[in-house]
């Protein structure tokens, strides 16, 4: 690692820029409302283009790796403790991906919440939310990234209750905080793990000295960062919160909860490859929870009528691929992040289309309400197409290369639970061509059914440019980033030189597969969904199956049975004991003194006889005293 | 070693002892307050006695003239003042007092006696010899100008400080002004209704109890002639005394000065 | 019979009185228990004397013969002072000290 020189050492500006944005707008308060939304959007703009200057420095340097010196934290005796940058490819893939896309979101939501009186607060909301978010890829330790991961949460749970008033959303946004903080936990302990061990958390000191530890403290290690990153990305067990996240504005369903925050998992996992690389046992683990999670995903996606709850378990499916990618070891970490980023083009321009449908038809979030749509919306419409043609693999658009290139990582590893977890992952592709094409029929095509009043129009141009960028990413990001500009390459000062594995299965028979099963998707998905006509109302007498699939296979209800049941008995039990325990004791030993205070005073009669009475009693023990020791 | 007393002695000790016993209980329990005094005189004396009898001559006279001559005449004087009736009802305010007092009374009363007893068993009578009989006061007064001489002044100081003390304590100040002059009593007296001085004492009573009141001319009672804390018996109710029976009753002799019956006669 | 006959007596009488001051509620009476309670020590005093051989118990004796006089009087003028405010001469007024 060198030190930073030129723009590099400026880099910190990536994160002050939208922080001090996110300050400014929070503390201005309504004076700033004119152009609020317009300071939001230029400091992402602005780290954008700085991001993208450090990055062209960082390709022209010999060692791809450089470490800026913020400050010094703790210096007192031998423990000092630095606060610091590292900017190196895989962060700088990361800056790109989160101001980049950022910046479009940006400029969509000064369309899409023009008409919401608190859309400065939205803006500053957002900001803060790039600049944690550029915190956790930008930073060289641990405990930075924590700082953003932190920082992150808050703005996820900022940001979903931004229409606080609704119950829905307050209640989403409690759920989303606390099943991250479940994961962070995780995330906490491996890195106190790593102090109490190795005496830093600096990346540079851990790897380094991660190969001392016993295989046991490894494995904890890799275990407990896949629980922190599991809670930041919505995979089993903690999936749950990502659904409802929903309630949230699109914007930041599209930047937050499908392009960059939940990806802050995959990218702990990535980062922590030398800890990975370790453990035999960890990885396995990773690979599972991504297999399981991308069925779950793709299996709940079919039976839901909310269009971005469909989107939202497309999301909870895709970086399950994303996880099963990077627990492959060494070859999977490229394919993965390769998914990461084409998957952060066509989702992040799913949603904005949702949410110029949504826009549309009056917030309304029923496909059901829906239909006909293609004729009325037209752009929309075809960036909408593009994307969803990339996410279910098309061949040659950009999910078919990077789904592809983890399938076949997947199946190269050739024993058993690499052939499972392909299988697993070529299944849940087939599933997610027919949720896709469901949801494309029943929003775009067929006999419109809308509801009375609604008059579907186009969106402005603020929204719809963003959305023509990002689908022109669904197309090209793939090839670009597997073929032409190979992403092994510019990672490989990170990951290692990309080797060329020993295909068990030839990949074009891989490719032929994928094809074969995402046209069979689609077409059932139209002889189920598209040939028929939608029923307004969701049909109540179906299958056990759809019915699992409607409640997500049941993830809320056992969250509930497990942990929320229990918990508030214990909260009762609590409750009982203090006040009758804690405050029957309390109250008991005052009452208690009460009264016997109260008994006792009733001796001061007032009567002088009663007092002389004492006297004599007093006198007869004296007496009494003196005969005994005279006598004794 | 225990002398014993003379067989005299004894038998004063054991007539007296038992009297002054009884005095004193009989203080303690007579409900009436002017009965109690009369039985602490009576200890009082035995008292005197038992002083005379224990060689201190001198302190049995001073018992019996100071003590019970001036002290206890002191105290029957104030209970007939003050406390004539204000006895005290039998039934005790105080829950327990009484059962208690007893019991530590005994228990004190055993304990000491006991331990006294048992104390004082070879208490020496060397007697006082001279000074315990005609030579008493000259040896009290060798002491007492000698040896007790402070304690002696201090005493007198006491003394004049009770006298003026009590003095002071009983005084009832009287707004200046209150107490009316013979002229206003006189000017008051003739612009009221009426002028006459009041009847002397007996003028319009019927009977020589003070129990019973005075009637006037028109036949009523007279407010002016009701005692306190008496119960106004009837005029005619009263016992005749002999003699006059032969005139027969006391208002034949009046006759009447009216011959419509008087208003108020009858009762 | 020995001189503590004497001195028994002279408790009991003591404790005798003591019980009168607790029992009795007019004023002068107990006042007149306490008298008897000083006669009773009087006697004991006397009765050391001659057991010691000595006048100083005598003396003793007459000193408090003289002080007991002065507090009957300064008592029994309290007691009419507050006998004429308050028409009642009863222990058990003063209570304001009850709970």
């Amino acid at each position: 690692m060198v030190p930073a020189e030129g723009l590099l050492s400026s880099s910190w500006l990536l994160i002050a820029l939208p922080l001090a944005g996110a300050a400014v707008l929070l503390r201005g308060g309504r004076r700033t409302d004119r152009w609020g939304h317009l300071l939001g959007t230029a400091t992402v703009v602005a780290a954008f283009v700085i991001g993208l200057l450090c990055t062209i420095q960082l390709a022209g340097l010999e060692e791809k790796s450089v470490g800026i010196d913020l400050y010094t934290f703790i210096s007192s005796g031998s423990l000092e403790v630095k606060a610091g940058l590292l900017y190196d490819p895989l962060s700088a893939v990361f800056v790109l991906l989160i101001t980049g896309v950022g910046s479009l979101i940006h400029i969509y939501s000064i369309g899409y919440m023009a008409h919401d009186p608190g859309r400065r607060r939205f803006f500053a909301y957002l900001n803060l939310f790039i600049a944690a978010m550029l915190l956790l890829v930008l930073g060289n330790s641990y405990v930075a990234l924590y700082v953003g991961w932190e920082g992150v949460g808050l703005a996820s749970y900022l940001l979903i209750a931004f229409w606080y008033t609704r119950p829905a959303a307050a209640t989403a946004a409690k759920k989303a905080f606390i099943m991250n903080r479940v994961g962070d936990v995780g995330l906490a302990l491996a890195i106190f793990l790593m102090f109490s061990q190795l005496g830093t958390t600096t990346y540079e000191g851990v790897f380094g000295g991660v190969g001392t530890l016993a295989g046991g403290t490894i494995t904890a290690l890799g275990l407990l960062l896949l629980l922190g990153a599991c809670g930041k990305s919505g995979q089993f067990p903690l999936q749950a919160w990502l659904p409802d996240a929903m309630e949230g504005p699109t914007p930041v369903s599209a930047l937050i909860h499908a392009a960059t925050m939940v990806t802050a998992g995959v990218y702990l996992i990535a980062r922590s490859a030398p800890i990975y690389d370790l453990t035999e046992t960890a990885r396995t683990v990773v690979m599972l929870i991504g297999a399981l999670t991308l069925l779950i995903g793709a299996i709940a996606g079919c039976a839901y009528d909310d269009i971005k709850k469909v989107l939202a378990y497309s999301t909870v499916s895709q970086i399950g691929y994303m996880f099963l990618a990077v627990g492959l070891g060494p070859v999977g970490y490229v394919a993965g992040l390769a998914h990461l980023l084409a998957h952060g083009f066509f989702k992040a321009g799913l949603f904005l289309g949702a949410g110029s449908v949504m826009h549309a038809m009056d917030d309304q979030v029923d496909m059901r309400r829906y239909g006909g749509l293609w004729k009325k919306l037209p752009i929309t419409f075809a960036t909408f197409s593009l994307g969803y043609l990339a996410l279910i693999g098309f061949p040659f658009l950009s999910g078919y290369f990077t789904k592809d290139a983890i399938i076949e990582a997947t199946f190269d590893r050739g024993d058993t639970l690499g052939y499972a977890t392909g299988g697993v992952a070529v299944l849940a592709a087939g599933l997610t061509a027919f949720y896709m094409t469901r949801l494309m029929f029943m929003t775009f095509f067929g006999r419109p059914r809308w509801e009375e009043g609604v008059h579907p129009h186009e969106a402005p141009s603020v929204m719809t440019v963003p959305m023509v960028v990002l689908a022109v990413g669904s197309v090209g990001a793939g090839f670009a980033l597997v073929q032409a500009f190979p992403l092994s390459e510019w990672l490989s000062p990170v990951f290692g030189e990309p080797e060329e594995a020993e295909h068990v299965i030839a990949p074009l028979t891989i490719g032929i597969a994928l094809t074969v099963v995402m046209f069979l998707g689609a077409f059932l998905a139209w002889l189920f969904v598209g040939r028929r006509e939608v029923p307004v109302v969701a049909p109540v007498r179906v299958s056990p199956v759809t019915r699992a699939a409607r409640k997500a296979l049941y993830a809320d209800a056992i969250n509930e049975s497990l942990f929320m049941r229990p918990g508030q008995w214990l909260t009762r039990a609590l409750v009982f004991f203090d006040n009758r325990g804690v405050d029957g004791a309390v109250n008991g030993l005052a009452a208690t003194l009460g009264g016997s205070s109260s008994r006792l005073g009733r001796t001061q009669t007032g009567f002088v006889r009663t007092y002389a009475l004492g006297m004599l009693g007093g006198a007869v023990l004296v007496a009494g005293a003196l005969l005994a020791v005279t006598a004794g | 070693m225990t002398q014993t007393l003379g067989g005299g002695e004894t038998v004063v000790f054991w007539v007296l002892g038992p009297i002054a016993l009884a005095g004193a209980l009989g203080m303690v329990l007579s409900r009436n307050a002017v009965h109690s005094a009369l039985w602490l005189v009576n200890t009082m004396l035995a008292f005197g006695v038992f002083y005379v009898i224990q060689e201190a001559p001198f302190l049995g006279a001073v018992q019996i003239i100071v003590y019970t001559g001036a002290i206890m005449i002191l105290f029957l004087f104030v209970l007939m003042l003050v406390g004539r009736d204000t006895s005290d009802s039998v039934v005790e305010t105080l829950r327990g007092q009484r059962v208690a007092a007893i019991i530590l009374g005994i228990g004190f009363a055993g304990l000491v006696g006991a331990g006294i007893a048992r104390a004082t068993e070879d208490l020496p009578t060397d007697g006082l010899g001279d000074p315990g009989g005609a030579g008493n006061i000259p040896a009290i007064s060798e002491l007492l100008f000698t040896k007790y001489l402070l304690a002696f002044e201090v005493t007198s100081a006491l003394l004049i400080t009770a006298a003026v003390g009590a003095m002071v304590l009983a005084h009832i100040e009287r707004e200046p002004g209150s107490r009316l002059s013979q002229k206003e009593l006189s000017r008051a007296r003739f612009l009221s209704e009426r002028q006459g001085t009041l009847p002397g004492p007996g003028v319009f009573a019927r009977a020589n109890s003070v129990a019973v009141p005075a009637i006037l001319p028109d036949g009523r009672v007279a407010e002016e002639s009701l005692a306190t804390g008496l119960e106004p018996q009837e005029p005619d109710e009263m016992p005749r005394p002999t003699g006059r029976g032969q005139l027969g009753s006391p208002d034949a002799a009046l006759g009447t000065l009216d011959p419509a019956p008087l208003e108020g006669r009858d009762r | 019979m020995t001189l503590s006959w004497y001195l028994v007596l002279a408790a009991i009488l003591f404790t005798i009185g003591a019980v009168g001051v607790l029992v009795r509620r007019n004023a002068i009476v107990v006042f007149m228990c306490v008298e008897l309670m000083l006669n009773s020590v009087n006697l004991t005093l006397v009765t050391f004397a001659r057991a010691n051989g000595t006048v100083d118990g005598q003396i003793m004796a007459f000193f408090v013969m003289v002080v007991a006089a002065a507090e009957v009087v300064v008592g029994l003028a309290i007691i009419m002072s507050i006998y004429r405010t308050r028409r009642s001469a009863s222990v058990d007024d003063a209570n304001l000290l009850k709970y």
